[in-house]
């Protein structure tokens, strides 16, 4: 038996240690990225913020948009909702108060995961020491699902984390896809001249997802825009491409009771993407596309949000 | 063994100054009882191995030992939560790497005490309640109980399952210098600290493993099961496993480490008020993914002024509107049961001896420390003619709050209390100041004596249990007699130790 109110904090937390290990990877992938650009590229840190969708805030907080604000803003700021050190710290406020239904080797990995970043996220803003405590904040949460996949029972609450995860994970996904949609594929000038640049922001993207080792595996071809948005929004077995996700949260639903409202949000959105038309949205019209697609993830978490976590149900 | 002659303690002594390590033959007990170690400076009998294990550890061994302390403490995420000006902050609990030491033998005895003396309060709420006997035979002044915040006229003529209220109560212990135990305070309300000395020895056992080799220590952590079974005999659905809810102010309340530890020690669902409600039937459910569950058992750790905003505190948030509804017509239990507190009162407190040989027609087994009720014109005179050389307390209040220390206090302060006990005495009881006994503590990188206190937990249902031991607490700065840990004070891990085979 599961209380409404446990499930949405669990679900939270789910969301939390995701958006927490993604943000490291996206800045890691940007950075060694960037280092690849030629001196006069502008790859301006900024397209960070506007991933995270942070360009409100950005501007009340910060004086400028240079690396080390920007690395502040997505590390250590703690104003900034969707900085490292605050997702983790909701991961854990999140976790305890849920601790007593997940097992005490992940709350103690959670917990030693904010001890960590308390201490270290606003001394590792440089480059040489971000680099590795980005990499240890992905390590703590990889620490974290694998304890939790190894220790926890995986009754209905470990299916709300999942679903948390999941969600995150393609909506971080989409988000990705979408800023070289703003940038990169209609790009003007500076790199567009030069097509191995293309293709290097395009590496990043995949990078960033951590999945660029698997691309070469499984598409090889070249790093080409088309080509990675079709591995990144359609390769079933990439488990962070949107139709993977998608699907990972439709076998939660499908353990959950009564879930037909939820599955019907996802169904929709599955046929979404599935009819996606990888070859024309290269063209043009992508950003419409994350638009909606980010449109149909809302959906589908107000609809498991009503679902369990808002009823006001009649005795059982 | 046999005591070390004195010139060897003294040579001892000189060479573990040079060596620089702990010694317990160099640690000077103060002018009152210490429990591990004698005047002349010599273990105690139950101490005696742990006291050896100690003085063969180095400085630096022992400096490993505190930071492994902090460490298990810091990974296992215990903590506590101090309010300060407006804030929250959570803090490290705090764990003195030196246990303290109660033999077996003498266990027992308070153990006895103490179940007699929840007995008998237990049987003392009920009547109040009640017929109200104890106050019809002059045992009980009127004026007592009429002055009684904690008294709740909502839950006259309920009968609560097996005559029980106070179904959880944590009691005060403290030693004076010639060794006598006496009980300092009765804890009714939502007494807090159990989950503590369960994680104290969780902790110890981690870091001290081989200390556990050479004791046979009582084992503390059966605490969950027992009130678990506590719980379960007032369901009001006996057949079936009862569903029972632990029910938290929420993760800003200070003790709320303890509510989701004991929850998930129970197996029991931790919920706040608005996870539950009362339906027309008037029954209990909480809300859950799947519908509404009706909910058997509630271990409230609110206070009853919350509890439903239907009868009590109308504004509460963290209440359950039809909570007592539910209640009076048995449709669920609740611990402690509303009204519970009536006992908890530093007043009522005085009078526990008379209320022990009332109902139960026994001499108290420990005994109380002398209490002068303000609201008796002598005693208050008596009080007010000696405020440097008393402990003056109110009777409602809890956690250290309110009180002052006589001897330590200043001028202004007594003479402010001076006035407070004439405007309102009913509501002030004065003791004299206990010389508390004292236990080694690790400060800086040495052991000083620091004052101490036990806080045993006793259960009541259908049967009486009390744990092995309970929460050490102890006053961390040196003199101080405040223990309580929103108030700095540090705990310790309390081992009853079988000493027949020393």
């Amino acid at each position: 038996m599961l209380l409404s109110r446990v499930a949405e904090n669990v679900y939270w937390m789910g969301r939390y240690l995701e958006r927490a290990e993604n943000v490291a990877r996206l800045i890691n992938s940007t950075t060694t990225a960037l280092l690849d650009l030629p001196r006069g590229v502008q790859l301006g840190w900024d397209r960070l913020v506007r991933i995270i969708g942070g360009e409100k805030l950005a501007a009340e907080c910060l004086d400028s948009l240079d690396e080390r604000s920007v690395m502040r803003f997505l590390i250590s700021e703690v104003r900034h909702p969707n900085s490292i050190i605050s997702c983790v710290k909701y991961a854990r406020e999140n976790g305890r108060t849920t601790r007593e239904i997940i097992s005490q080797e992940v709350w103690e990995q959670v917990n030693a995961l904010y001890l960590f970043a308390s201490d270290q996220a606003a001394a590792s803003l440089g480059r040489r020491k971000r680099f590795d405590f980005l990499n240890a904040i992905i390590v703590h949460c990889q620490t974290i699902n694998g304890a939790l996949a190894g220790t926890s029972i995986h009754d209905s609450a470990y299916q709300f984390l999942r679903i948390g995860r999941n969600l995150e994970r393609a909506d971080m996904t989409s988000r990705i896809i979408d800023v070289p949609a703003l940038g990169l594929l209609t790009d003007p000038d500076d790199a567009g001249a030069n097509p191995a640049y293309a293709a290097v922001r395009w590496m990043s993207v995949l990078k960033s997802l951590s999945a660029y080792q698997t691309y070469r595996y499984r598409v090889q071809v070249n790093v080409r825009g088309p080509a990675v948005l079709g591995y990144l929004l359609h390769e079933g077995v990439f488990p962070r491409s949107v139709v993977h996700c998608l699907a990972a949260i439709g076998n939660c639903l499908a353990e959950l009771p009564n879930p037909e409202t939820p599955q019907r949000s996802l169904g929709r959105l599955q046929r979404f993407v599935h009819d996606a038309d990888i070859d024309k949205l290269a063209e043009a019209g992508l950003h419409e596309f994350v638009d909606e697609l980010q449109k149909g993830l809302e959906a589908l978490h107000s609809a498991v949000s009503e679902g369990y976590f808002r009823l006001n149900q009649a005795v059982a | 063994m046999l005591l070390a002659p004195a010139s060897f303690v003294l040579n001892k002594c000189v060479r573990a100054i040079a060596a620089m390590t702990i010694d317990y033959n160099c640690y000077l007990p103060g002018e009152t009882y210490d429990e591990l170690v004698t005047k002349a400076g010599h273990p105690r009998v139950a101490a005696r191995s742990l006291c050896r294990h100690f003085s063969k550890l180095s400085d630096a061994e022992l400096d490993e030992h505190r930071k492994a302390v902090d460490l298990a403490i810091m990974a296992l995420g215990i903590t506590f939560t101090v309010y300060s000006e407006g804030d929250n902050i959570d803090r490290v609990w705090p764990l003195d790497v030196v246990p303290r030491i109660i033999s077996r033998r003498e266990w027992a005895r308070t153990e006895e005490g103490l179940k007699q003396r929840l007995t008998a309060l237990n049987l003392f709420i009920s009547d109040l309640y009640g017929d109200q006997r104890i106050v019809r035979d002059d045992v009980f002044p009127e004026e007592v109980l009429a002055g009684s915040r904690n008294f709740r006229p909502q839950c006259k003529g309920v009968v609560p399952p097996l005559g029980a209220w106070a179904h959880v109560c944590g009691t005060d212990l403290v030693r004076d210098r010639d060794g006598t135990q006496y009980v300092l305070e009765d804890n009714l309300r939502v007494p807090s600290g159990v989950s503590y000395m369960l994680e104290n020895r969780h902790v110890m056992k981690r870091v001290f493993p081989e200390l556990f080799e050479d004791y046979e220590i009582l084992p503390v952590d059966d605490y969950p099961n027992q009130l678990f079974e506590t719980l379960a005999a007032i369901s009001p659905r006996p057949g079936d496993y009862p569903e029972i809810a632990v029910l938290t102010p929420g993760i800003y309340n200070s003790a709320y480490f303890e509510h989701s530890y004991l929850a998930q020690q129970m197996g029991a669902e931790l919920v706040e008020g608005p996870d539950l409600m009362v339906s027309d039937d008037d029954c209990v459910y909480m809300r859950t993914i799947e519908g509404l569950k009706r909910v058997d058992v509630i271990y409230r750790r609110i206070d009853d002024d919350f509890l439903d905003p239907e009868v009590f505190k109308e504004d509460s948030m963290l209440g359950v509107r039809g909570l007592m509804r539910a209640w009076r017509k048995g449709n669920v239990g609740l611990a402690n049961a509303p009204g519970a507190g009536v006992a908890d009162d530093k007043v009522v407190y005085a009078f526990v001896p008379q209320i022990i040989r009332y109902y139960l027609d026994q001499d108290p087994i420990i005994p109380n420390v002398p209490t002068y009720l303000c609201m008796d014109r002598g005693e208050r005179e008596y009080v007010l003619a000696n405020l440097d050389k008393l402990v003056i307390k109110p009777a409602n209040e809890s956690g250290g709050y309110g009180m002052i220390v006589g001897p330590k206090a200043s001028r202004a302060e007594r003479e402010k209390f001076a006035r407070l006990i004439r405007k309102d005495p009913r509501n002030y009881i004065g003791q004299p100041t206990l010389d508390i006994s004292t236990v080694p503590t690790l400060c800086g990188d040495h052991l000083e004596p620091r004052h101490v206190d036990l806080r045993p937990f006793v259960l009541q249902a259908d049967r009486l249990y009390a744990t092995m031991g309970g929460l050490s607490r102890v006053a961390l700065r040196k003199g101080s007699l405040v223990v309580n840990s929103s108030q700095g004070g540090g705990s310790k891990d309390t081992w009853v130790v079988e000493t027949g085979k020393h």
